[in-house]
């Protein structure tokens, strides 16, 4: 029998090296080699981290036995680990429809929001010191504001309608603005998965010289990109590479001084092995991506449309039209969103949630607030590639269930 | 009829301050349908989650939200 994970002993790092000594003998054996292989849990939370690709763990355990060496050194060794990592940035470039000396790699997708936003108004200090931003993006893209502001600087939010989708007029206005240095728009929201309208933003900010960010953690490898921006971001383990693994892209002609010391090794000191993963996963993804797209697109509605149907006093948030592929958000009326969370991982679902009692800062999602949805009983359902139909119909048999029980034990039935 | 000027003194106040949401939208769904037709509820509550729940309750309910007098307070007329 399979137990789901919460079930589970917590690991120690002993489970897993006395498991390469004598695999498959002794408790602690069965216990790494089931948490690796044994996992009964339909896992809808992809949006935060998909799990490693086929591609990217072939190309790990290559690239580990042949890419530890230090690519800045000049020996047959080194140049090897130094072609390694060209190779994986030619394709990665290849697959973004960008110049290889335009990528760089970073050491996650929040490092490389942090080195768009800060690079970026670096960059165009002498223009300025505004930072426009729509009020969705990603606390990575929030948390650099902050430092901006700061350090001196101002940052300028703008506004979603109810359905997260940014406001276009404002934000052209915004960007119009003296002094503005750098604008910041989401490629399609990570809570809601509503599709910004990028290419219009990008139209306005070039009017008016401004360049346009763009992180697209949730579109690289799963839908075409917008085109018209001046900085992109993402990040390898949203489409299946590796954790700890970001993309920067600075587009040439683009003002912009890297935060930090200066540093001529840059993305030399990036970690070889998973970047040589993400980039083997990443063309892998992008080969699939249309397919997966319209699988994805389809579980989606099946959701969007079961949902609501089946469980009372639900309100599915985010785009029904424009949206991406893999992922849907709701929120259920009286309900705990922890409480939620927690009682759909003991029947062997992984969701997260926008509600505040599940976040580090018991605050709620600034994507719900900014849309002016519920945001207390939210649930997020996020798929990647190995999610199936029945995985979905289970989740769905479900859900009435526990919403039902969590609501009878409230004392909230029928209000 | 015409409904009278906001803000004005609530006919109740609901005291939900120290209560984590969901609860002041669960304090107010028992409480307001008790109340007559065109009646102001005020609700208190400090959760950061009831600036935004107890509007969306409003509107998934079809009641009146009339806005926030003050920080953590929120009237609510009853439709």
């Amino acid at each position: 029998m399979v137990l789901p994970l919460s079930h589970l002993p917590s690991p120690t790092v002993a489970d897993y090296s006395t498991k390469v000594v004598t695999p498959l003998r002794g408790s602690a054996c069965r216990r790494g080699y089931r948490l690796i292989v044994g996992v009964s849990e339909a896992y809808f939370d992809a949006a935060s981290a998909a799990p490693l690709h086929p591609a990217a763990r072939q190309a790990l355990a290559a690239a580990l036995d042949d890419g530890w060496a230090d690519p800045a050194r000049l020996y047959s060794r080194a140049r090897r680990a130094r072609q390694l990592l060209d190779a994986a940035r030619g394709a990665t470039a290849e697959v973004l429809g960008v110049r290889a000396d335009e990528l760089s790699f970073t050491a996650g997708g929040t490092a490389a929001a942090h080195a768009a936003v800060l690079g970026g108004l670096a960059g165009r200090q002498r223009v300025g010191r505004r930072f426009v931003h729509s009020a969705i993006e990603h606390s990575a893209v929030l948390h650099a504001a902050e430092r901006h502001v700061a350090d001196g600087g101002t940052a300028h939010e703008v506004g979603v309608d109810r359905l997260g989708r940014v406001d276009l007029d404002a934000f052209a206005a915004a960007v119009a603005a003296d002094g503005t240095a750098l604008a910041a728009l989401i490629s399609a929201s990570h809570e809601v998965g509503t599709v910004q309208p990028v290419d219009a933003a990008a139209a306005a900010c070039a009017e008016h010289g401004v360049p346009l960010y763009v992180d697209a953690a949730q579109s690289v490898g799963r839908v075409p990109l917008p085109a018209g921006w001046s900085a992109l971001t993402a990040s390898a383990h949203k489409w299946g590479g590796p954790p700890g693994v970001g993309l920067l892209v600075v587009r040439k002609g683009t003002r912009f001084l890297p935060p930090g010391p200066a540093d001529e090794r840059t993305d030399r000191t990036a970690d070889l092995p998973a970047v040589v993963a993400a980039a083997a996963s990443l063309r892998a993804a992008a080969a699939e991506a249309a397919a997966l797209a319209s699988r994805h697109h389809a579980l989606v509605e099946r959701i969007r449309a079961t949902v609501p149907a089946t469980v009372p006093d639900v309100e599915v948030v985010g785009d029904p039209e424009r949206r991406l592929p893999h992922l849907v958000t709701f929120s259920c009326l009286y309900v705990d969103g922890e409480a939620l969370l927690h009682a759909l991982d003991r029947r062997g679902f992984a969701v997260s949630s926008g509600s505040s009692c599940t976040s580090s800062t018991l605050t709620p999602s600034h994507v719900l607030v900014a849309m002016g949805v519920l945001s207390h009983g939210n649930v997020r359902v996020s798929l990647h590639r190995d999610t199936t139909d029945a995985e979905v119909d289970r989740f769905l048999a479900e859900l009435p269930g526990v919403v039902a029980d969590l609501r009878a034990e409230a004392g909230v039935v029928n209000l | 009829m015409t409904e009278p000027a906001w803000p004005a003194k609530p006919a109740e106040v609901l005291d939900c301050l120290g209560q984590r949401c969901p609860l002041p939208v669960i304090a107010l769904a028992r409480r307001l349908p008790e109340l007559p037709v065109g009646a102001t509820l005020r609700v208190l509550a400090d959760d950061p989650a009831a600036a935004t729940d107890i509007p969306a309750w409003c509107r998934m309910r079809g009641q009146h939200y009339l806005g926030s007098p003050e920080p953590h307070s929120f009237d609510v007329r009853r439709a």
